[in-house]
């Protein structure tokens, strides 16, 4: 019980700390927002600049507490705003059609680095000193690399040169978005590259953690009174060390989203992806705060839920964690 | 490096053992590599902005020196202003790594105060100070950066070096925090506690000589860290442009489209200089782990027993005198289905211990 209450508290805060965040940050910076966006777009209608006062507080109506209850209600009615560049439309419909390409790209290509690249940890600890073991000098180069040199240098060779996969966007121009299979068929070749730079990139981190875990595990007097009694090796390694040394690595899965995130932000800007990330970026170049705004709640709340299923996923794998024994 | 103290028993009776038999070197293969790229990098910025040959922002459009390959007048070449790229790096250099080293130093400052504190507060205070690391470390740091610079008229240094020293603690805090928890329930710690000593001398003189691996290894990930996302962040047009740094060079190499023009010596030298200078880190804190975990040390720090190489995760070798290397082989493979008798002798080392 006192575990899961732990998370409980864990999760309010962290999603009160997000949209407080995302309060103040507009009324601390220098400089009135407001007044930034109403002198760049000078045909703004007056209801305009009083929606934006609502949102950033350049306005004189209500104090602080009063904004920061308004605030917090729009966000629970789903009310985030309107994007200045595409006026009338609202902050959560373009969310709502960019969020779909990074959530499935993203969520894809990690899942498949995580499994990739803890199974070759695994791998590089119990075959110690072994041609994969060898390796792991040369992949810290790959965790070394910024992420956008590397992808850069990938589209330049396969796609530029090469002309295997497209260079960018998330699917052939003329095709209308919609579920049938010209148009999947686009969508799937256009995320290759992408999802392949990203699973190269974070792969190793992954790997290294669970092979040093997995070294430490190796060690452990049950895992010899294993292979002393004869156990196949296969079953010694994976139900002996591996189900044991795999718990940390699980952890760090939960508490590593947040960088997953931030790569995924530079994949589709170099790959001018239609994602949430192209759009944060786009927004901040043309100073659209309310979508900017927007934006970055809607990240910092989905990096919450997929928190929430790797803890599920944790506590379904860890024993003492169902026991509430372990914090 | 000198500063780093062996943790736990085992390491400490191994390191002063192989330090009698290797007069003073104490580091592996993987982490010597690391420092001496770091320490490479660190000279660099220390004597690069003396020593470059031109101001790297001067412009020249004379025929001949506008995005032209090396030669000897320019030896890493031009870019499409016909400024020096060289000089661009020596000086872009410094900025980069300084930035990666003040924000390192103050998150692992922010992260050794809260995890220690935690650790030896206990209770309440453990709890509160848990989850607001857990917090923090929840909060996705790029979006956060780029959402906040794009507000700020004049993007600088020491704007980003605040966020991100900001975002950077808590992956440290966590660790020193259940370091802190298991020494603190150590008996020396205990003693200490009886003979009267106060608490920030046992804190500071009892608990963290002995987390100095730790903070060492989250100093490192944390530089490493900070260049790599300081770096992403000029690379979007999202730092100062008047300071030169690693990622400046490579936004003015995209937006020139050097790519597109086959511009090598524009790129790939920033590029390079950013991944070689991550490798050297991560190299480093390699060593760092292996000094914490003597588990994790590679073949030539395990102790030679019968002739063979056992390393200290391998099982007590029973070697009988007389006939040393077959016995260990026969024992070796005693454990493992798949080796037949006659396997190679490379076959036998790489699954030596009875892991194949």
């Amino acid at each position: 019980m006192a575990f899961l209450l732990r998370r409980v508290v864990f999760y309010v805060v962290a999603a009160w700390v997000a949209i407080t965040v995302n309060f103040f940050i507009p009324r601390l910076m220098p400089g009135n927002p407001v007044d930034t966006m109403m002198a760049k777009f000078p045909s703004l209608q007056p209801l305009a600049l009083k929606a934006l006062q609502a949102e950033f507080g350049g306005g004189h109506d209500g104090s602080l507490v009063h904004q920061y209850l308004q605030y917090v209600s729009d966000i629970f009615h789903g009310n985030l705003g309107v994007s200045v560049i595409d006026y009338p439309s609202k902050v959560t419909t373009i969310i709502g059609q960019t969020l779909p390409w990074t959530l499935t790209l993203v969520g894809v290509a990690t899942i498949i680095s995580f499994f990739l690249g803890t199974g070759l940890g695994i791998l590089a600890a119990w075959r110690r000193g072994g041609w994969l073991d060898r390796l792991l000098p040369a992949l810290s180069f790959l965790q070394g690399i910024p992420y956008f040199f590397l992808a850069l240098l990938v589209v330049d060779a396969v796609a530029v040169h090469l002309g295997w996969f497209p260079i960018q966007q998330g699917y052939s121009q003329g095709l209308v978005p919609g579920w049938h299979w010209a148009f999947i068929q686009s969508a799937l070749y256009h995320s290759v590259l992408p999802a392949f730079t990203i699973v190269v990139t974070s792969m190793a981190g992954w790997m290294l953690q669970m092979r040093n875990v997995m070294i430490t595990t190796i060690g452990e007097d049950y895992v010899l009174a294993a292979q002393a009694k004869g156990l196949s090796s296969r079953r010694v390694v994976m139900t002996y060390a591996a189900r044991n040394a795999i718990l940390p690595n699980l952890s760090g899965f939960a508490l590593s989203l947040g960088f997953v995130i931030s790569g995924a932000l530079l994949m589709e800007i170099v790959f001018s992806y239609p994602g949430i990330g192209l759009t944060l970026f786009n927004a901040v170049t043309s100073d659209d705060y309310p979508l900017m705004q927007g934006i970055f709640l809607i990240i910092a709340l989905a990096v919450l839920v997929a928190n929430l299923v790797a803890d599920a996923i944790y506590v379904l794998a860890d024993p003492r964690a169902r026991a509430g024994r372990a914090g | 490096m000198a500063a780093i103290v062996p943790l736990g028993a085992r390491g400490t009776e191994r390191l002063v053992r192989r330090r009698k038999r290797a007069g003073g070197r104490r580091l592996s293969t993987k982490a010597r590599v690391g420092a001496v790229i770091c320490a490479a990098f660190v000279l660099a910025a220390i004597i690069g902005p003396y020593v470059a040959p031109y101001d790297p922002s001067v412009q020249s459009f004379l025929p001949g020196t506008v995005l032209h390959a090396p030669d000897a007048a320019h030896l890493l070449g031009t870019d499409s202003l016909g400024r020096d790229v060289l000089s661009q790096l020596l000086v872009g250099l410094r900025t980069t790594l300084v930035l990666g080293l003040v924000t390192g130093a103050i998150a692992t400052f922010i992260a050794v105060a809260i995890g220690v504190s935690a650790g030896v507060l206990g209770g309440f205070w453990d709890e509160i100070l848990s989850l607001l690391s857990n917090v923090f470390l929840v909060l996705p740091a790029l979006p956060l950066l780029v959402v906040l610079l794009g507000y700020l008229p004049q993007k600088g240094e020491t704007a980003t070096i605040v966020v991100l020293a900001f975002l950077g603690w808590p992956w440290g805090a966590r660790v020193i925090r259940a370091q802190t928890l298991t020494l603190r329930s150590r008996d020396f710690v205990a003693a200490s506690r009886e003979t009267g000593e106060r608490t920030w001398r046992v804190i500071f003189f009892e608990i963290m000589p002995n987390e100095v691996s730790l903070i060492a290894a989250s100093f490192v990930s944390t530089v490493l860290y900070a260049i790599g996302t300081s770096v992403a962040l000029a690379f979007l047009g999202l730092s100062s442009s008047s300071q030169w740094s690693l990622g400046l060079i490579l936004y003015w190499a995209q937006n020139g489209n050097a790519l597109q023009l086959n511009a090598w010596w524009w790129f790939a030298p920033a590029g390079l200089a950013v991944a070689l200078l991550g490798t050297g880190l991560v190299l480093l804190n390699f060593g760092i782990d292996e000094i914490g975990n003597p588990r994790l040390r590679d073949a030539s720090g395990a102790s030679k027993i019968g002739g063979k190489a056992w390393r200290p995760s391998d099982p007590t070798p029973v070697v009988l005198a007389g006939s040393p290397a077959p016995r260990a082989r026969s024992f070796a493979s005693a454990f493992s289905r798949r080796s037949a008798p006659g396997a190679t002798a490379g076959r036998a080392a790489a699954g030596q211990g009875g892991r194949s």
